[in-house]
């Protein structure tokens, strides 16, 4: 059944409220999810003010000074901080999406931080992606030939290669799946927008033989047919992409099948 | 407590190898309604307020009763649809098929007498 509230060892107290950094004149609010497993308490929401003045513009500039100057316990993934890496997807103002290109003056008032929505919390903002990363393994996600020639390059034409854009751009970032109400309730048997997005990359490459089974595999009403095209994905994702799209397309794909 | 491994969650039982007829008849059950449900709402209300003799001489005609009876049965065929995807999506376990089960007979059931409410009228 779905669950609309938290498990008791789940919600939300007041954090601490950290210090303003002295002599500061320009500072910014920042409140941010805390979890520590080891320390058996419940998640707490953390106050920190950030000199702006001595900070980045990004909201990933602002954590990595918490990090660095106010409070070295503070669990992120980061790596490129350039929006190619995906690593530091998480929930800021309400929104999923990445910390390095996301703008701390895009965000009005306060600047709240959580980690990705309805994914196991592995510390702070830090969500487990195993069950993420295992389904879009499952998709095959990579070209399954059959042809033995040619033996060297396989070629694709301009147009065919266009067919690919707005889908290899993709991070896997999981800002959009973790967005999709329909993943939320169904993520253990439901593929989520990421992994669809993959699936269809795949399916629509002209060099790949294996679209007959690649769409066998997903034809089940809840690996592909729990999207209902809530359109969440397309409007979280932090790359501009549209995997609501991408489902609609591999949908019209089965249906050519049958009819 | 399993020790199993994360690519064979996510496999689960494999794929079904259903569902796409059932995305295709809710499309043309969406695009019958589109057209039936306007003509079935304007014929109904052309008989509102009449006495019972006159709606029984509209419906005696065969387009209007006909028009009835297919709404009658596309909308409950959709509805029957759309409300499996809706337990499908919020209801998980025994009470799922449970639900689903009830839901379909009530489908059916209410599809059954408004087409035989409509051939009353018709014969």
């Amino acid at each position: 059944m779905v669950q609309l509230t938290l498990p008791k060892n789940s919600r939300m107290v007041t954090g601490k409220t950290w210090p303003k950094p002295e002599g500061a004149t320009n500072l910014r609010k920042v409140q941010i999810y805390r979890w520590n497993p080891d320390d058996g308490k419940n998640p707490s929401l953390d106050t920190y003010f950030v000199d702006l003045d001595t900070c980045g513009p990004m909201i990933l500039d602002a954590l990595i000074k918490i990090k660095n100057e106010i409070d070295p316990t503070l669990t992120f993934r980061r790596s490129c901080r350039e929006g190619i890496c995906g690593s530091c997807a998480m929930n800021i103002d309400g929104i999923n999406t990445l910390a390095c290109i996301y703008g701390l003056d895009e965000v009005a008032g306060d600047v709240k931080i959580y980690p990705l929505p309805h994914m196991p919390v592995v510390k702070d903002l830090i969500p487990d992606l195993t069950h993420f990363y295992a389904q879009h393994a499952s998709i095959m996600p990579w070209l399954e030939t059959k042809s033995n020639t040619p033996a060297k390059e396989w070629k694709q034409s301009i147009e065919d290669r266009e067919k690919l854009d707005g889908l290899y751009e993709c991070v896997m970032c999981a800002c959009c799946s973790t967005s999709c109400p329909s993943y939320w309730w169904n993520g253990d048997r439901y593929l989520g927008p990421a992994a669809l997005l993959h699936a269809y990359r795949w399916i629509v490459d002209s060099r790949d033989e294996a679209t007959g089974e690649r769409l066998d595999d997903l034809d089940d009403p809840f690996k592909l047919y729990r999207c209902h095209t809530i359109m969440n994905c397309a409007k979280t994702c932090p790359k501009g992409l549209n995997p609501a799209k991408a489902i609609a397309s591999i949908k019209k794909k089965m249906v050519e099948r049958v009819v | 407590m399993t020790y199993m491994t994360d690519r064979k969650r996510a496999e689960g039982n494999g794929s079904a190898k259903s569902g796409t007829m059932h995305h295709w008849h809710m499309m043309v059950s969406s695009v019958a309604l589109v057209i039936l449900l306007p003509i079935f709402i304007f014929q109904f209300g052309a008989t509102l307020g009449g006495s019972y003799a006159e709606v029984i001489a509209y419906y005696s005609r065969p387009v209007p009763a006909a028009i009835a009876a297919l709404t009658m049965l596309v909308t409950f065929y959709h509805f029957r649809g759309g409300v499996q995807t809706l337990i499908e999506d919020y209801v998980h376990g025994l009470a799922r098929k449970v639900l689903i089960i009830a839901m379909i007979c009530l489908s059916y059931g209410a599809a059954a007498f408004g087409v035989i409410a409509i051939l009353r009228l018709a014969l």
